[in-house]
């Protein structure tokens, strides 16, 4: 009974640092076609600047607001750059930023060394929460309650304003979205800048929790990329429900199958992709 | 398509280099290195077949070159012989090419794209998890490399004659095959998959059959590579090794044969030449991918060759005008 | 916080350029030595690796870049913490470089990788990798190892937490991979033999992003033993105090749990953490504290077990070098004279080679401490001359299949 409880809060611990994490993911694949493979290495580059400026003193929620912007900068910059010079063709903007990925790597390995940090728990989130005998750091629910606020914004944006609409109407069908004058190369700046900020925002989150260290870019871009295609690519509820789902599928998954964890976490996917491969959410793709 | 005479006698050139290799290259370790060349050339070959020739990419390949050599790797470590490894081992690379081109072709273009990533990762975490399979991190060591009629392919020279000859006759048969009416169909379903169908082709068909031929090669890339290094393990099945053989077709240039070739040998000098010399090697080669990519998307080989034409139509276009003065339009070309 | 490797390597080539060789008798051999270092510089272990690379650095700067006479040049080649990598650059070092000796690989399944080529080869090679059977049942001649076994350090802590700490009851949690399956499999023997049962071994896969799944498992135990390598433990310690642990069960490492290059990175969770280790950073011998010194002056950190590993690795060669005189450039002869070392001052203690190429040296337990503000690793208790077979029959012990995930069967799990 215990060993559910813990996993069932951790669960939801988990997924809405995965929500972080995958709502820009899914935003960026979904108006502009390409899986970004630098996702990971945005998470993880946020998480770097985040910790620095926590090392040297700063409030913990300026340091995560300050990295977001740096990321939102970066992000922007590499659309501008350097995808947008590949002309919309999906294919070589994806090996772009597999080729960008390599290269946030080998500068954060040079400017942070290789070691691992993981920064304390800001003092006025530390804490221990005691449900039916069991101890439950506050902070882990604090992502939580963040990535709900963070759903909440992003679906007002999305569905109750204007640049929002020119959004979906950009995941739905650019060509016409083009057509009746939206300018959809500024909407792709700004969401992959979007995307790259939310992504920074949750490796600051994350920082406590998971650590940053060289090779964390690789292994939560894998995690991303199942959340959204469970959930269905430019869909924000989908990325929730997938971040919740995935969430539950690891930690039950490592605890009951260890043997067969990577294949729990991909069969989904693979299962998905084939028979639905619009996910739960998404919209089908033309 | 018949090659002229300039291309026959670079073509001839180029054979002679490679079979006088060993001779005029030196250190064995560099003849060390060619064979490896030769061996990635031969899985970006394969992965070309779909990404340049069929317009599918595929993020999963160093599923299939892996599966050959582990499955070899595990007969060996068992006792078996090699001819019944190697054959065995091919035999499951197709096998599992029939079921990747199964799921993966219910989708094109990105869809393709994950759902070849996705099984990759299976793969993946099957090498790397299931160790009482796969010996998991340890990795599978592979004793002594064949002796085809008795000749050991244990010295560096040897090994990479036979590489040598296994990566002509792969050239060949992909030369052939891109060349033949199949092909050309092929290269019709890239760029006008309605219309194909249309016409009556059986699109899904073609596919399918290009993706066995294009997996058989990746596992006869992959016995190679397990001989080489006498050594599998799960590194080689990760999304890296996926990752950088897409690279090497892309930046040499898909759809053409040269191409991967010239990328494949790109990333291993980088890789093992260059990372000698330079500590932030990953970083060049990011940022090299990047400008290739930018500036070159069509890759290395048909870039250059544009480059090359430019020059000298501006050569020529420069040395016409300067004999004949204003009067005479341009000759073009 | 930059290192600035490049200057300090520069800095120490242009010393070594410059030197005349002092108290050694001047020996007529042109060719400088030549060392290969296999490190890896990229990637997730490249924390380990950088270790490596300046524990050796620092040795050669100390000794100017001359051993017994001889000048020394170091090659450094990064594998990429792969075995195809550790391949490619051990041919490179020895094909095209043609080094004396390797120092390196830093991981097993790199060692694993490249054991029969350099036994083809004939190289000498001084690794820290920790995979058993190098040095027990398919001994390579030519290798030795100055760290440890996977098992050597854990024999000790499972002795030490049965009859000192008077643990009875404990769970192990270890990275999925032979360096964790030898480690507790070690632990559990000579725990379980001093008369404590193991009731859980857990396994996260080597690649773990969130380790509360396998922590809420651990259930009504006395301690917990972990073998976490690489980051890993830095993860894991956090979350063990997160999840309320921490106080209420002992935790108790291997060498790469408390390694005191980890120090800087972990916090209050570490605290009260005893561990088993080869190398402690407080060990009192006149070469640990002029490296700890150098250690910290050249590149700001605290040495670990890479680091030391490496240093000491310098000091057999030295040795061997010394001992061949003319005859060091025969690397047959060289791997002879690399069994033969015998040293007392190291940075861990006195070190000999068994016949396996193993070495028999000092273990230290130690507890992790918060002194001024920073953490220290205090040692406890120092285990003399431990070898790879602990207190057991060598030739039992080698008739017994190498340690595994599933061997010595564990009799007391629960449920």
């Amino acid at each position: 009974m215990n060993l559910w409880l813990t996993l069932a809060v951790n669960s939801i611990a988990l997924g809405g640092l995965l929500f972080l994490l995958s709502s820009g993911f899914s935003l960026i694949f979904g108006l502009m076609r390409i899986p970004n493979l630098m996702h990971g290495s945005f998470f993880m580059l946020g998480a770097y600047l985040g910790v620095t400026l926590l090392a040297r003193g700063y409030n913990f929620w300026v340091a995560a607001l300050a990295s977001t912007a740096a990321l939102a900068l970066i992000g922007g910059l590499i659309e501008r750059l350097l995808l947008r010079r590949l002309g919309g063709d999906p294919l070589p903007q994806v090996l772009l930023t597999l080729g960008g990925a390599f290269i946030v790597a080998d500068l954060c390995l040079m400017l942070w060394t290789g070691d691992p940090w993981q920064p304390g728990t800001p003092d006025h989130l530390r804490g221990v929460v005691e449900v039916a005998g069991l101890y439950f750091p506050l902070f882990r629910l604090v992502i939580v309650a963040v990535g709900l606020i963070v759903a909440i914004g992003l679906w007002l944006l999305v569905d109750w304003t204007r640049l929002g609409a020119k959004i979906r109407a950009g995941v739905d069908d650019a060509p016409i979205a083009r057509v009746v004058g939206i300018k959809v190369s500024q909407l792709f700046t700004l969401v992959f800048a979007l995307g790259a900020a939310l992504a920074g925002f949750g490796g600051v989150m994350g920082a406590p929790y998971l650590s940053v260290y060289p090779g964390l870019d690789f292994e939560m871009l894998p995690l991303a990329l199942i959340v959204v295609i469970l959930g269905g690519t430019g869909s924000l509820l989908g990325a929730l429900v997938g971040s919740f789902l995935i969430g539950f599928l690891y930690n039950f998954g490592q605890a009951m199958f260890p043997d067969l964890a990577y294949v729990i976490l991909f069969l989904p996917m693979l299962v998905i992709l084939v028979l639905r491969p619009q996910g739960l959410f998404g919209k089908v793709v033309s | 398509m018949r090659a002229s005479t300039s291309q026959l006698a670079a073509g001839a050139l180029t054979l002679a280099l490679l079979v006088s290799l060993p001779l005029w290259i030196g250190n064995t370790y560099y003849i060390n290195i060619a064979s490896q060349i030769l061996i990635w050339a031969i899985l970006a070959l394969g992965l070309n077949l779909l990404v340049g020739y069929a317009g599918l990419t595929s993020l999963g390949h160093a599923g299939l070159f892996a599966i050959g050599g582990y499955v070899a790797a595990m007969l060996l470590a068992a006792g078996y012989g090699h001819l019944l490894a190697v054959l065995v081992a091919l035999l499951v690379t197709l096998l599992a090419s029939v079921l990747f081109a199964l799921l993966a072709l219910r989708a094109t273009g990105i869809g393709f794209l994950m759902i070849t990533l996705a099984m990759g990762q299976i793969l993946w975490g099957i090498a790397y998890r299931w160790a009482s399979l796969t010996n998991g991190d340890n990795g599978i060591p592979v004793a002594s490399r064949p002796a085809p009629f008795g000749l050991s392919l244990a010295p560096a020279p040897a090994f990479y004659y036979a590489t040598l000859v296994v990566f002509l006759l792969a050239l060949a048969s992909m030369a052939v095959f891109v060349r033949s009416p199949f092909g050309a169909s092929l290269a019709g379903t890239r760029d006008q998959a309605r219309r194909m169908t249309a016409l009556g082709y059986n699109v899904w068909l073609i596919r399918f059959l290009t993706i066995l031929f294009s997996g058989f090669w990746s596992g006869v890339a992959g016995l190679l590579f397990i001989y080489y290094n006498q050594f599998i393990s799960p590194q080689v099945v990760a999304l890296t090794t996926s990752a950088e053989a897409l690279l090497m077709v892309i930046s040499g240039g898909s759809g053409t044969l040269l191409g991967p070739i010239v990328g494949a040998g790109i990333v291993v000098i980088m890789k093992n030449v260059v990372s000698a010399y330079i500590e932030r090697w990953n970083l060049v080669l990011g940022v090299i991918f990047i400008l290739i990519i930018s500036f070159m998307p069509e890759g290395l080989v048909p870039g250059s060759v544009r480059i090359w034409r430019l020059a000298r139509q501006a050569l020529r276009g420069k040395r016409v005008a300067d004999a004949q003065g204003a009067e005479q339009p341009e000759a073009s070309r | 916080m930059t290192i600035k490797r490049r200057t300090v390597l520069a800095g120490m080539l242009a010393s070594g350029a410059s030197t005349v060789a002092l108290r050694m008798p001047a020996v007529a051999q042109a060719a400088p030595f030549k060392i290969g270092l296999l490190t890896v510089k990229t990637g997730p272990l490249a924390q380990g690796g950088i270790q490596m690379e300046q524990g050796i650095a620092a040795f050669l700067k100390e000794k100017n870049n001359t051993l017994a006479g001889r000048k020394v040049e170091l090659l450094v080649a990064d594998t990429g913490g792969n075995p195809a990598g550790a391949k490619t650059k051990a041919q490179e070092v020895i094909e095209r470089d043609k080094v004396n000796v390797i120092l390196g690989p830093l991981a097993a399944f790199e060692l694993l990788a490249i054991t029969d080529y350099v036994r083809e080869n004939a190289t000498p090679l001084i690794s820290l990798a920790a995979a058993e059977d190098v040095t027990q049942r398919k001994a390579n001649p030519f290798v030795i190892r100055p760290s440890a076994t996977s098992g050597q350090c854990s024999h000790v802590m499972g002795d030490y937490a049965a009859k000192e700490l008077k643990l009875n009851r404990m769970a192990t949690i270890s990275d999925d991979f032979a360096f964790g399956h030898e480690q507790v499999s070690a632990f559990q023997r000579a725990f379980e033999d001093a008369g404590g049962k193991v009731v859980k071994k857990l396994w996260p896969p080597l690649v773990t992003p969130d380790y509360t799944p396998f922590i809420a498992q651990i259930g009504k135990v006395d301690g917990v033993f972990h073998g976490f390598a690489g980051s890993n433990p830095v993860k894991f310690m956090r979350s063990y105090a997160d999840l309320g642990l921490k106080g209420k069960v002992s935790l108790l490492a291997g060498w790469t749990g408390m390694d005191d290059a980890l120090l800087k990175s972990l916090g209050d969770e570490a605290v009260g953490v005893v561990s088993a280790a080869y190398y402690s950073a407080t060990a009192d011998t006149p070469s640990n504290h002029r490296f700890v010194a150098a250690m910290q002056k050249d590149y700001g950190v605290l040495p670990g077990g890479y680091a030391a590993g490496m240093y000491v690795a310098g000091q057999c060669v030295e040795a061997a070098i010394a001992a061949l005189d003319a005859k060091a450039d025969d690397r047959n002869a060289l791997a002879e004279a690399l069994h033969r070392v015998a040293l007392t001052d190291t940075p861990r203690g006195a070190v000999k080679f068994d016949q396996y190429g193993n070495v028999i040296g000092e273990v230290f337990i130690r507890r992790c401490d918060k002194k001024d503000g920073q953490l220290v690793n205090t040692v406890i208790k120092t285990y003399q001359n431990v070898s790879q077979f602990w207190t057991y029959n060598e030739r039992e012990f080698l008739g017994n299949p190498v340690y595994t995930r599933d061997y010595p069967p564990a009799k007391n799990l629960e449920n």
